[in-house]
């Protein structure tokens, strides 16, 4: 068989970076950034940054929780959901019981997250139901007992302590705490996915179940932990919610499930499993935030704007597809020894 | 004599009402190889996926190294040291050769964080050993098959495996990979590791065991020392069967040639595909499995891409390769897989036997259930399916489903019919039913190319047998040259050294 003979240094130096999802989703970040900056010097400005940050950073928690799902070859379509019944819930909390411990608050958040959660994993796993048709169920079901629920009251920023409104403010070393959460946990969840056994189980169970099922993997339970996991996240980005936005009404939340997923996928994390970062990932949502901005900033009529979101999708997925169609390609013809 | 590794005795397994194996023992002796063959069928894979503690017996014994043992799941297996090498290696394509060797056992450092380095190194060190040059760092994706079972077997050597079982290794290896792979074999051998090899390739089974095992039906015929033997022995006692005339091909003078193929080739899959089928001829396409054979079907047919070559009908060539253009110049092809690529399940027979000619029913465009039901009810009846034609055919046994795949084609009314394993899994009533119908159809003109693993079948249907060897064409026999011994040699890559 022919060894492949090795491409110029310039060729293979482009597919290094090309293979490497956060590099390239790097520079394609750097180029947006300096095309605006430099037809609208005010988008560099510290507070548009901050803006930039604050918008992005709930999101990006969502990709974590999200990545973890989709590595799996799952999907979780309620986190909108489970977000929107925990800011409620947790600003219900402080209008109920004035002076609950933020620390408190978080964690009833996202212990209700954990048991949402919780109901998906039992469904899909023990139910055998498709994760699709689960989580678009509990989507429904989870939004539908929050309308019930809130009954069309409304929380607002008046009846949030300021300390945990602060949350969602204050900046450390220029940074929004909020965003230093999310970071944070990003790389918590980044050394956990690498680093540990338990992490290379959801790479393991996305890129052949069978193969994972022989390397005797308890799949069931990890898939479980996986949706157990987003739940809580999802808790946690509830909570969040309500200290960035202060005011919290049914509908907190609704359809950033797709922009979640959006951001997940464009940043590197296969829909088919067992390829992506959660870093990658967080990048994909900061990608999507920048771009709307620029959007905002190139003055493109706010009714398109959605449509290029879509297309930077669609462009992210077919670029996939014709990669690894190529790579098959090639490795077809390659063998062709018979 | 010493302690077999691995000894199974009496081991009897069914599936359903079916004996798979009935009584089968066997013995694995340290630093032996041991050569496990037997036709398609015969029971040798499940008799592997017993000791990989895939398959649960349901009676005998199994030892490992004189200790009875039962195996629950594959971990119980790989525990007690018996590894095994599948034909398609399951790995993790996404993983790195290093991961998917050392899944859920990685070496790890303080805070039990995965070792990478320690991973990287003991794999780099296993692969050189082996004298194999690949990266551990580097994805199993793009791997060759080859290398994939490289990846397997250091996987086994890292588990400290005393059994190695290889199901067919070599099928989809080129000769240099073959020689490279019987290199590490006899490596393990001095080792002292207990191996067992699955081939239907029986110059390697010379080459390399020490003893030979032959199946035949889910019962051992014959277990001696390698040298006992010689290549003929071996596949007389693979076939050794009487040939019942269950078989009523009735004799048809050929017509013309209506389907004709020239060079067709596929990379990597098959190449210099060329043959004629006449009209009123059944040509059976013999091979062993992955030998090519219904992916030749599949690209006459345009499901698969052609990379070139020419298929023509009554003379005029396809220009367009897709099923589409297939059927309407007349071919209709009858999948290997009736339930994923040939039925509706849950639609009615009638339904399921009009698929295929929707076109040709519709009136103003919409389609006429009068004239449905009648093309359906005609086709049933000459098959003789029993049961209501408006039940779903998920409740129908196997035989009656090939029956409405067959029905469903014929009432395309095809110049050329593709059938790929027409008779596996279904009853012998239904199989000479299904025999008797491909007679009628060839004696009505129609000119059928059967692909079929059935030595019987092609034996007693085809007038003309074409035996496919690892994409090739390997011999054309006549139905008086169309012995099983003669087409076991083709299909094994010997040139027939008649008897």
């Amino acid at each position: 068989m022919m060894k492949e003979t090795t491409d110029n240094s310039g060729a293979q130096w482009l597919r290094v970076l090309l293979n490497s999802r956060e590099i390239s989703l790097l520079i394609l970040l750097a180029a947006l950034v300096l095309i605006t900056t430099a037809l609208n010097p005010r988008f560099l400005s510290a507070q548009s940054i901050k803006d930039l940050l604050l918008n992005v950073s709930i999101i990006a928690l969502l990709t974590i929780g999200q990545s973890i799902v989709i590595l799996m070859r799952q999907i979780d379509l309620s986190i909108s959901s489970i977000v929107g019944i925990t800011a409620f819930m947790s600003g219900t909390i402080f209008v109920n019981h004035p002076g609950t411990p933020t620390v408190v608050v978080i964690g009833v958040s996202m212990l209700a997250g954990l048991l949402l959660g919780g109901l998906n994993a039992a469904l899909i796993v023990w139910g055998r139901i498709p994760a699709l048709i689960t989580t678009l169920g509990t989507l429904y079901i989870f939004r539908g007992a929050n309308y019930a629920w809130v009954h069309g009251r409304q929380i607002n920023a008046a009846d949030i302590p300021s300390t945990f409104l602060s949350i969602g403010t204050s900046v450390f070393l220029g940074i929004p705490i909020l965003t230093w959460i999310v970071l944070l946990l990003l790389v918590f969840f980044s050394i956990s996915l690498r680093q540990y056994r338990g992490g290379r189980e959801y790479y393991a169970i996305g890129s052949n179940p069978n193969a994972a099922i022989l390397a005797g993997i308890n799949v069931n339970r990890r898939v479980a932990t996986g949706f157990l996991l987003s739940g809580m996240i999802a808790g946690l980005a509830g909570a969040l919610w309500l200290a960035r936005f202060g005011t919290v009404d049914a509908t907190a939340g609704t359809g950033i499930e797709l922009q979640v997923i959006t951001s997940t996928v464009v940043g590197g994390v296969a829909i088919t499993g067992g390829v992506g970062t959660v870093a990658g990932a967080a990048l994909g949502a900061l990608l999507m935030s920048v771009f709307s901005s620029t959007l905002v900033f190139l003055r493109v009529p706010s009714f398109w704007q959605q449509a290029f979101q879509g297309a930077m999708l669609l462009v992210a997925i077919a670029l996939d597809a014709y990669m690894a169609h190529r790579h098959a390609e090639r490795l077809r013809v390659k063998r062709s020894h018979v | 004599m010493n302690t077999p590794t691995i000894e199974l005795l009496d081991i009897h397994k069914s599936f359903g009402a079916t004996p798979v194996l009935e009584g089968v023992s066997l013995q694995l002796f340290p630093g032996e190889v041991h050569s496990l063959m037997g036709e398609n069928g015969a029971g040798k894979s499940t008799l592997v996926k017993i000791m990989a503690g895939l398959h649960q017996p349901d009676k005998g014994v199994l030892r490992i190294e004189g200790r009875e043992a039962a195996f629950h799941s594959t971990a119980q297996a790989q525990h007690a040291g018996v590894a095994v090498i599948y034909q398609e290696p399951t790995l993790f394509p996404d993983l790195s050769i290093a991961e998917n060797i050392f899944m859920g056992r990685q070496p790890t450092l303080r805070w039990r964080r995965i070792d990478y380095a320690a991973m990287n190194r003991a794999v780099s060190q296993q692969l050189s050993q082996l004298g194999v040059s690949l990266r551990p760092e580097d994805p199993v994706l793009g791997l060759s098959i080859a290398d994939q079972q490289i990846v397997e077997i250091i996987k086994a050597l890292t588990f400290d495996a005393r059994v190695l079982i290889m199901d067919e290794p070599t099928a989809a290896l080129s000769a240099e990979e073959v020689r490279r792979l019987f290199q590490v074999v006899a490596r393990l051998r001095s080792k002292g590791v207990a191996l067992m090899f699955v081939s239907h390739r029986l110059e390697e089974v010379f080459e390399i065991s020490q003893r030979i095992t032959v199946m035949r039906d889910g019962r051992v015929v014959s277990s001696a020392p390698a040298v006992e033997f010689t290549p003929d022995d071996v596949v007389r006692k693979m076939v050794g069967r009487s040939l019942d005339a269950l078989y009523p091909k009735e004799d048809v003078e050929p017509g013309e040639v209506v389907l004709s193929v020239r060079n067709l080739r596929r990379a990597g899959v098959f190449k210099d595909i060329s043959f004629d089928v006449r009209r009123g001829e059944i040509v059976g396409l013999a091979g062993l499995v992955g030998a090519g054979r219904s992916e030749v079907a599949r690209a006459i047919f345009g499901i698969d891409r052609l990379d070139g070559g020419e298929v023509s009908i009554g003379g005029r060539s396809l220009s367009r390769h897709n099923p589409d253009a297939a059927m309407e110049a007349g071919i209709g092809f009858v999948p290997e897989d009736r339930q994923q690529q040939g039925l509706v399940m849950e639609l009615s027979v009638l339904r399921n036997a009009t698929l295929t000619v929707l076109g040709r029913l519709k009136r103003f465009g919409l389609v006429s259930q009068a004239q449905e039901k009648s093309v359906a009810a005609e086709w049933t009846s000459r098959m003789r399916l029993k049961g209501h034609i408006e039940e779903p055919v998920n409740i129908l046994s196997g035989g009656n489903q090939q029956k409405v795949v067959l029905a469903k084609w014929l009432a395309t009314q095809p110049k050329f019919l593709i059938v790929d394993e027409p008779t596996r899994g279904i009853d012998v009533g239904a199989k000479s039913e299904v025999h008797r119908t491909l007679s009628q159809l060839a004696k009505a003109g129609m000119g059928i190319l059967m692909i079929s693993s059935d030595m019987p079948e092609v034996i007693g249907m085809a007038d003309r047998v074409l035996v496919m060897h690892e994409g090739k064409l390997t011999a054309e026999l006549s139905r008086s040259e169309a012995t099983e011994e003669a087409i076991m040699f083709a299909a094994a890559g010997q040139t027939a050294s008649k008897s």
